[in-house]
């Protein structure tokens, strides 16, 4: 398996954690990944800023406020991550 | 010699199930101590004592159901001492018949001394409870004994396993009880509280604007939500118009000094619940987050305080998150009013006759017509939409 492909699966292994300490109930196989994310999710502000601290936690990059926008689906998510943590 | 009587934890909550003892006969209790955590049908609430006094008997097991306001435990005054007060009669307790109403029927004082005095702290096991407890792993320094001098017999032991497991097997009702919690507290309020509602269109560009900037500034492990901002309007307004803040007991308001506001958390799992956070008036905005990140954990983690149950002066609920454009909100008996808000979400708005586009939200307020009147709330709802203009100040 090449590179990226690794560090994707290992992305997406580190979302999806942390998204389960914020919403336990959440199967990986539910999530619709081009979907926006917190509206499947039912994360409210605080769960996102939670959900956000631990990525940054985890994964130590910072997400400024100013980039939420941005931050609609699970692969704008992945997307993000990648460019910010390589 | 002090009663210490199972609180009220809010008015949706009429009895609870000892779950565990945090003190033990002997302990010195200060005010605001932890000294029981008891199941409601929405969290483990850890019950705090506001009085101080020594431990003196524990008068409800672990895993007994038990109703609001009966006595849990007798705490020893400043200069009592075990020799000069009597033991509670066991019949005083609410024993195996959870459903039997004792509400707030205080234990005499003067009970007859039926059993000796009990002349020391220490507690009588008798030696087949002990093993008993052992092999059960059940705390017998936690139990009630019903032997005589307070004794603790195989029975009670036999009788706290009973109830644990009772406790354990009632876990997958937990959802249908919440339920009925609710409908209970909501009926009564729909019954009782002749609400009247009002909402306000709350321009929010100065409120975002001033938010974005101040986050910018922070970590991510310190920035502050719109909400902690919402709450200190609404509480800085509650100041100037008390009205809207306390309870309506025994056919009047009873307006409170302190602001203690109730926030509404959704649970996962289903349900709500709004405990409060105190002194909302008087804490900073990174206070107010910090405050507000803990209880909502907390509250999803089911592990609440009783003064935070018991004592909201006011609820605030923001559905916004939701996409909800305006709450119409029924109170929470006993307080007297709510306040709602929505999402923030640019509309048409006109300023000095130009025609421009303004993020705003509606913030609603549901209020008791036994206490205000709509001019009144209508004030108080202005006077929170013009906190919201300043945000600097909150």
């Amino acid at each position: 398996m090449d590179e990226p492909a690794m560090e994707q699966q290992e992305l997406l292994a580190a979302v999806v954690s942390t998204l389960k300490s914020i919403a336990p109930e959440v199967e990986e196989s539910d999530l619709v990944a081009d979907q926006p994310l917190r509206a499947q999710v039912d994360l409210d502000s605080m769960d996102w800023l939670n959900f956000l601290i631990g990525l940054h936690d985890k994964l130590k990059v910072d997400i400024p406020e100013s980039d939420y926008a941005r931050l609609r689906t699970l692969n704008d998510l992945l997307d993000y991550l990648r460019a910010k943590v390589t | 010699m002090i009663e210490f009587k199972l609180p009220s934890l809010g008015a949706d909550m009429d009895k609870g199930t000892l779950l565990r003892w945090a003190i033990r006969p002997g302990d010195a209790v200060k005010r605001g101590q932890v000294v029981a955590v008891v199941d409601t049908s929405k969290a483990a609430v850890d019950v705090e004592s506001w009085q101080e006094g020594v431990v003196f008997e524990l008068l409800v097991q672990p895993g007994e159901t038990i109703e609001v306001g009966t006595v849990l435990a007798t705490l020893l005054e400043a200069g009592e001492t075990p020799e000069t007060v009597k033991p509670t009669a066991p019949k005083e307790r609410t024993d195996k018949a959870p459903d039997v109403s004792v509400t707030s029927t205080p234990a005499p004082l003067a009970a007859p001394p039926a059993a000796p005095i009990a002349t020391s702290l220490r507690r009588r096991v008798s030696p087949a409870a002990r093993k008993h407890a052992q092999e059960q792993g059940i705390d017998i320094e936690a139990l009630a004994g019903t032997g005589p001098d307070g004794a603790v017999t195989l029975q009670d032991v036999q009788q706290a396993a009973e109830l644990r497991t009772q406790a354990q097997a009632a876990a997958p009702d937990k959802q249908a009880q919440m339920r009925k919690a609710i409908a209970a507290a909501m009926s009564r309020s729909k019954r009782e509280i002749p609400h009247y509602y009002l909402s306000e269109t709350v321009p929010m560009r100065k409120a975002q604007e001033w938010l974005a900037a101040s986050n910018e500034k922070r970590s991510i492990t310190e920035r502050l939500l719109m909400a902690t901002l919402q709450l200190k309007a609404v509480a800085l307004a509650l100041k100037k118009y008390p009205d809207m803040n306390g309870f309506y007991l025994n056919g009047m308001h009873q307006p409170s000094q302190a602001i203690h506001i109730g926030v509404a958390i959704s649970l996962r799992q289903g349900g709500l619940i709004a405990p409060a956070i105190h002194e909302v008036a008087e804490k900073s905005l990174d206070q107010l987050m910090r405050d507000l990140t803990d209880l909502v954990r907390r509250a999803r983690a089911g592990s609440l305080r009783s003064s935070e149950m018991s004592d909201p002066t006011l609820t605030v609920t923001n559905l916004g998150d939701q996409g909800v454009d305006t709450v119409y909100g029924v109170i929470y008996p006993p307080q007297v009013a709510l306040v709602g808000f929505g999402r923030i979400r640019e509309m048409p708005w006109v300023t000095d006759g130009a025609l421009c586009v303004m993020p705003a939200m509606t913030a609603s307020l549901a209020a008791d017509h036994r206490v205000s009147d709509g001019h009144y709330g209508a004030l108080f709802l202005a006077e929170v939409r013009e906190r919201l203009q300043r945000p600097e100040q909150l």
